[in-house]
């Protein structure tokens, strides 16, 4: 993984996303490793993002590392209409990797290829977030103790939800049982199906958020969002269908865990929080362990 | 001279561009740049065919084209057929080819994508020759036939 960019959870073999898995594991066991001292991360955020750069600049600040960069585009030079090439060769020439949020699609992978040190995909618009993937099958393996033979329930906007298009993709690696359930506005789309078809991979799609989850292993929530409807009316209809309330986690698995890229709405009860089986707070704190391994491997340092 | 023969004259030296849909015709022209050179061109349209309902053709003298050019053409004009004509004889026929890859050509049909905000060659892979898809090599967004914006 040494000098290798991550722009998308498909640049990572099954090998890699495991070794990311192991050393975020070793992160969260021995966090005080200044493995990056010396280093200066570059966290340029074209768009504001407070959770995700508080997680990476958190990741670099445990490791020793410095960072330099931006928190919106409103105080770097975009303003002053640079471009992103511009902008991506000035900066390759002080730090040693990048970590890039931009609000177009492709921007990462176009910056990986100008830029003469590595780049992390910290969301290109609609397009891809690796680390949050990375985090989700981090938070996975911890809970279950395998990535493997999973039943996996995704839940509420699976059309433009890229956490669980990306998710779906990297679990594939795995053996996955996959169950959708969505309103039929918000169904997993063609491609993925496909995609799962073509693999041989088992899926069952659901518009009914019923005692079917007795079977999961993992629950994954998303939001729904009201944009996403051209008819409020239909919004209004499904709102509150795919809630999840403590009371349905009564004859569900012991092992499940329930999975959320956060911030949420009303998609999860706040009487869900304290379940054991609630595990969306823990997750966005193993997003910490699993950047500093990004960064750790990505820069041959671990 | 055969009655077939008067419909677009011979060339002595150059490229045949036969089998065009006559309907795109006019787009192959812009695509190649054909209205924009100095050579010699004849062309004719809504030609019967066998293999499509009303064909095209394009000759065009002292000229031949570069793989990437033919490239070009494939896109919306699959049927095409090169002949490459020296001193009045045919020396070599050329299928037009959809490639894997499509670079430079075709815009992105994604707004967001970023091959639309700043100068960036476009680069495709070709996911599917049937109903045509293009996959962005950037946004990873599908350009689909009814969507081919050629550059
Ligand atoms: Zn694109």
């Amino acid at each position: 993984m040494k000098g290798k960019s991550l722009v998308s959870i498909s640049d990572f073999s099954k090998d890699e996303i495991m070794e990311i898995v192991r050393l975020a594991g070793d992160f969260e066991a021995n966090p005080g490793q200044p493995l990056l001292n010396g280093k200066v991360v570059a966290s340029l955020f074209f768009e504001p993002s407070t959770r995700t750069r508080l997680s990476f600049e958190t990741a670099i600040n445990r490791l020793a590392g410095s960072v330099v960069g931006f928190t919106d585009s409103s105080s770097s030079s975009t303003t002053k209409g640079e471009s992103l090439k511009d902008t991506i060769k000035m900066v390759s020439n002080y730090a040693d990797l990048i970590v890039m949020r931009h609000p177009l699609e492709g921007s990462a992978r176009y910056a990986s290829e100008v830029s003469d040190v590595p780049v992390i995909n910290a969301g290109d618009g609609a397009n891809q977030h690796p680390t949050q993937t990375l985090l989700d099958l981090y938070s996975i393996y911890k809970t279950q103790g395998t990535l493997e033979n999973l039943n996996i329930f995704l839940v509420g906007d699976l059309k433009y939800g890229r956490t669980v298009h990306s998710l779906l993709m990297a679990m594939s690696l795995f053996n996955p049982i996959f169950n959708f359930i969505s309103p039929e506005e918000l169904k997993m789309p063609e491609e993925y199906k496909m995609f799962l078809d073509s693999k041989g991979i088992r899926y069952f799609e659901h518009s009914e958020f019923t005692d079917i989850i007795s079977e999961a292993d993992i629950l994954y929530m998303t939001r729904v969002q009201r944009e996403r409807f051209s008819d409020p009316i239909e919004y209004e209809k499904v709102k509150n269908v795919y809630v999840l309330r403590n009371s349905m986690l009564d004859n569900t698995k012991d092992n499940l865990r329930i999975l959320h890229p956060l911030p949420r709405v009303n998609e999860i009860h706040t009487d869900v929080d304290e379940n054991p089986k609630a595990y969306y707070f823990e997750q966005a704190e193993n997003g910490v362990y699993t950047r500093m391994a990004i960064m750790a491997a990505i820069l041959g340092l671990k | 001279m055969s009655h077939k023969k008067l419909k677009v004259s011979a060339i002595k030296n150059g490229t045949v561009i036969d089998h065009i849909p006559a309907n795109h015709l006019f787009k192959v022209i812009s695509i190649l740049g054909l209205d924009k050179i100095s050579n010699q061109i004849t062309f004719g349209t809504n030609l019967e065919s066998h293999k499509l309902n009303h064909k095209a053709i394009i000759k065009v003298t002292d000229k031949y084209f570069e793989d990437n050019e033919i490239n070009k053409i494939a896109l919306i004009a699959p049927t095409a057929k090169l002949n490459i004509i020296k001193d009045y004889e045919v020396i070599e026929k050329k299928v037009v080819d959809i490639p894997d890859e499509v670079v430079g050509i075709v815009k992105c049909f994604n707004p967001k994508c970023i091959t639309n905000k700043e100068d960036i060659t476009t680069r495709f892979s070709v996911v599917s020759k049937e109903e045509l898809a293009l996959k962005c090599h950037y946004c990873e967004k599908i350009t689909s036939e009814e969507h081919l914006t050629i550059i």
